[in-house]
């Protein structure tokens, strides 16, 4: 006897707990089984593409902080390089290696609460998500030694940055290099081979390497399918061909892979911010700057590796003081093209751990 | 009446209305606490897991916590969805609760000491608990709401399953204690059944944890995934009847577990009273750690658990008590007891083995 | 570190099969719309090039045209190249490429939000950012609403 049964639709979103920001999927759902999802985007648009135009390029630095509000200092070194590029402004060796250093805190950060977030929404009931957040503080706080802030810090300029560090931030910075691969550990302990996580997580959300390359994703979504690639080693941009680091790769491009990427790659930071606070030279932390920046007419594009991926400035001047087109290349953004292919024929839960692997930031996906 | 009153201690003051009356304010007086004390706990206790403090304004140590939440849930306006079934969106909290306050009738507090010691108790529990699955699948049904369906009728297919496990595991200690009454089970715990009989502890208190929808079972009430589940439409008093059957599930949880395999009330020096609240209270807070520290389970999942895992876990169980009661009935629980832990641990073992996920290796 | 492609000799080679359809213009090759989705196509598929990354797509709003840039990036080879494309803005229809790059799906539709480019044999061509029923295009230069000029 066959059961009469018909889909239905559900709204996930906007306002829900666990789409980490406001983005809605349409799914049609037979049973507990998805068979069509239909993401809905836009609704953190703010344009800030256009914004940009109406801006001098210095007064585009905090804007770019808002693109990927949870790694922000990334954010704001795609667009100084094009500047950078178009402007022919040098960058003295010290302030290279300041934008490594907080850089990758940064990644660091971002990556405690992609993961947090992830096992949150597997149902530890924020535990590991507090842990994570413990880490995180620490960052922070160093960060605000240096910047001031907390969350959107505005430290980068064209030349360099916009301060030199403090005399106790070296110190902290060395404490919690110290403890942060015991923390990581402990991670490892609670979460890495627990059975239910791996029952959740392994075999689940599979991206098959050669979809991932089709859809342009990059970053852990990409590296988790198996493919080495990394700004940093196959384009290195500042100081990163002076250090020394390796690139985490997953085998079978499930969710758990990706989970393990981002917590090596959180390793390799640590080891590449030891070899920067080692190298860093002496000396000036803002390269020589024109008062009023006029990059001559041309475009330029500069890319660095996010924690989301490959996060690139496309930008054209016309030899005025506002850029006359900047665009941004956003890996989350480009990273969901993959979404609908992932969820057909998952069950709902499942729908909701694949879409935080993929570890998405709305700011940085409608802009 | 005769068999009721059959059940009183020979020196009980009154006659069996007073016995009644009295027992019901006190059980309903013991649930009532519990359950606050509860709420309390489980903020406090769980927060201490997550390295931070937890509600600490509202009176010493908020104590005074569940009260605020108490105020607070009263105030709030009662809505009740424009489409949805009035009469079942109104009976359902009620047909939810009154089944765990029933459960409790038959609980021993202290050595003879309950409402109505049945001399078929375990039968009843089983039968009565299936009840409150019919209340939040009313509660979910009637809402209107996709979410909530969702949820009631995960909470069903999940609360079929995990019966018979259950129901199998309590058969067990029935077999060890030759009698259905629960006080029967008390008084033969000489020993408690937690060592006398470890699979069927572990098969009960998962089956307990599916059963109250805890974690790593609450996928009923998945927050990240279902809003609020069952609950998502309701409001003001009907939430809080709601809430209030939450906790009192996790409290019967935790006197079953303590009646059919911690002893009870049995213990020596301190009043049994005492014993049977430490022993309470000690499996909340088990039940507590395991919620703050394991992610939930996938519906399919918590089935295939269940079926695949859990039950024929628990025939085997059944049928090495039998066997041990049938041709060893005085065997020594020097020889019992760790014989059957390594047999249990062994099974434990080998089903987890059978159930597991195949792990490739990683990349890198 | 990136390889870099030879731009005169790229160019040379998509000549000999494309003629004068491809240009070398800027640090890239320029080509025209109708020629776009076999000449994208040959540089996925032909050994030696192997773009199969789309790395980004843009489009710029220039006085007198649109001008779309896609960044071809090759992972085997870790090389990239830049491929324009100019159209006219009153008729602004360019073949879409997402069926050779999956990539190409949403970025093609934030285009046709934002500056009001049509791509031809698009799947899914809907406003991504903006909400059914905005009307005009907002990164057009030309666009007046609110804040950028409506009611001067």
């Amino acid at each position: 006897m066959a059961l009469a049964t018909e889909p239905f639709i559900l709204n996930i979103g906007p306002a829900h707990p666990s789409t980490h920001g406001v983005f809605r999927m349409r799914t049609t759902l037979d049973g507990e089984v998805i068979v069509d999802v239909e993401p809905v985007f836009g609704y953190l648009h703010r344009g800030i593409e256009k914004l940009c135009e109406r801006r001098t390029y210095k007064k585009n630095i905090p804007l770019t902080d808002r693109l990927d509000y949870v790694s922000a200092i990334n954010n704001n070194w795609p667009y100084v390089l094009a500047v950078e590029q178009l402007a022919g402004i040098q960058v003295p060796p010290r302030a290279e290696y300041l934008r490594v250093i907080m850089s990758e805190l940064q990644r660091i950060a971002s990556h405690l609460l992609a993961i947090g977030s992830v096992m949150n929404d597997m149902g530890i009931f924020f535990t590991a998500f507090m842990y994570m957040f413990r880490e995180r503080e620490k960052i922070i706080d160093l960060l605000e030694m240096v910047t001031g802030q907390r969350l959107l810090y505005n430290y980068m300029r064209f030349g360099g940055v916009s301060q030199d560090i403090p005399t106790e931030f070296l110190p902290a910075l060395a404490k919690f290099l110290k403890v942060m691969p015991g923390y990581l550990d402990e991670y490892d302990q609670m979460l890495a081979e627990n059975e239910i996580l791996l029952s959740r997580m392994k075999g689940i959300g599979i991206l098959k390497p050669q979809t991932a390359i089709g859809a342009s994703t990059s970053g852990p979504v990409l590296r988790g399918s198996g493919i080495k690639w990394d700004l940093r080693k196959a384009a290195p941009y500042s100081v990163y061909d002076k250090l020394e680091f390796d690139v985490p790769t997953g085998a079978n491009g499930d969710c758990y892979d990706r989970y393990r990427v981002r917590m090596e790659e959180m390793r390799q930071s640590l080891r590449i911010i030891q070899q920067a606070v080692e190298q860093m030279p002496a000396g000036k932390f803002q390269g020589r700057v024109p008062l009023r920046i006029r990059p001559p007419a041309g475009e330029a594009y500069a890319q660095i590796e996010s924690p989301r991926g490959m996060l690139g400035c496309y930008l054209v001047s016309d030899g005025s003081e506002l850029p006359y087109r900047c665009h941004f290349r956003a890996p989350a953004f480009l990273n969901l093209t993959v979404l609908r292919e992932l969820l057909i024929g998952q069950k709902l839960a499942d729908a909701i751990v694949i879409f935080g692997s993929i570890d998405i930031s709305m700011g940085e996906v409608d802009r | 009446m005769g068999i009721l009153m059959s059940t009183l201690p020979p020196d009980w003051p009154g006659n069996f209305w007073w016995h009644l009356l009295v027992l019901t304010l006190l059980l309903i007086g013991f649930l009532m606490t519990s359950v606050i004390i509860f709420i309390w706990m489980e903020r406090r206790v769980i927060a201490r897991f997550q390295i931070r403090l937890g509600p600490n304004r509202v009176g010493p140590f908020g104590l005074l916590q569940p009260f605020a939440d108490v105020v607070k849930i009263l105030t709030k306006e009662d809505i009740i969805p424009s489409r949805a079934d009035k009469i079942i969106f109104w009976l359902a909290p009620a047909v939810a609760f009154v089944p765990v306050l029933m459960i409790l009738a038959v609980i021993p507090l202290m050595g003879g000491l309950a409402l109505a010691d049945l001399n078929i108790g375990v039968i009843y529990i089983v039968a009565v608990s299936s009840v409150t699955a019919i209340g939040i699948f009313m509660s979910g049904f009637a809402s209107n709401n996709k979410y909530s369906l969702i949820g009631a009728m995960r909470e069903v297919a999940q609360l079929i399953s995990y019966e018979i496990p259950m129901l199998l595991a309590l058969a067990s200690t029935v077999i060890m204690a030759g009698s259905l009454a629960v006080s029967g089970i008390v008084a033969a715990q000489s020993i408690p059944f937690i060592l006398v009989q470890p699979l069927g502890f572990v098969i009960f208190l998962v089956a307990t944890l599916a059963e109250i929808n805890r974690t790593p079972f609450d996928l009923v009430e998945a927050d990240s995934e279902l809003t609020a589940g069952f609950n998502t439409e309701y409001s003001g008093m009907k939430w809080a009847v709601l809430y209030l059957v939450e906790y009192s599930e996790a409290v019967i949880g935790s006197v079953l577990i303590t009646t059919f395999f911690l002893g009870g009330w049995r213990g020596p020096f301190l009043p049994p009273i005492i014993w049977f609240t430490v022993k309470v209270f000690a499996s909340f807070f088990f039940i507590l750690w395991i919620r703050s520290t394991m992610p939930r389970l996938r519906i399919d999942q918590s089935m295939a658990l269940a079926w695949k895992g859990l039950l024929p876990l628990a025939l085997l169980n059944l049928f090495i008590t039998g066997v041990k009661v049938v041709f060893w009935p005085a065997l020594s629980p020097w020889i019992a007891i760790p014989a059957y832990v390594f047999v249990t641990v062994l099974l434990v073992l080998l089903w987890s083995r059978l159930l597991r996920t195949r792990r490739p290796a990683l990349g890198s | 570190m990136t390889t870099e492609l030879s731009i005169s000799d790229t160019a040379a080679r998509l000549k000999a099969h494309f003629g004068e359809g491809v240009a070398p213009a800027g640090d890239g090759l320029a080509t025209s719309p109708e020629l776009l989705p076999r000449v994208a196509g040959y540089l996925r598929d032909t050994a030696g090039f192997d773009f199969d990354f789309l790395d980004m797509m843009a489009a710029v709003d220039y006085a007198d045209r649109f001008e779309l840039v896609y960044r071809l990036l090759s992972l085997k080879h870790n090389h990239t190249l830049t491929l324009r494309v100019n159209c006219d803005k009153n008729k602004a229809v360019v073949p879409s490429l997402a069926g050779l790059w999956q990539g190409a799906d949403l970025q093609e539709r934030e285009i046709y939000d934002l500056f009001g480019i049509s791509f031809n044999g698009h799947p899914n061509l809907k406003r991504i950012v903006l909400w059914e029923g905005f009307e005009g295009h907002p990164l057009r230069k030309d666009f007046k609403d609110g804040a950028y000029g409506a009611g001067d």
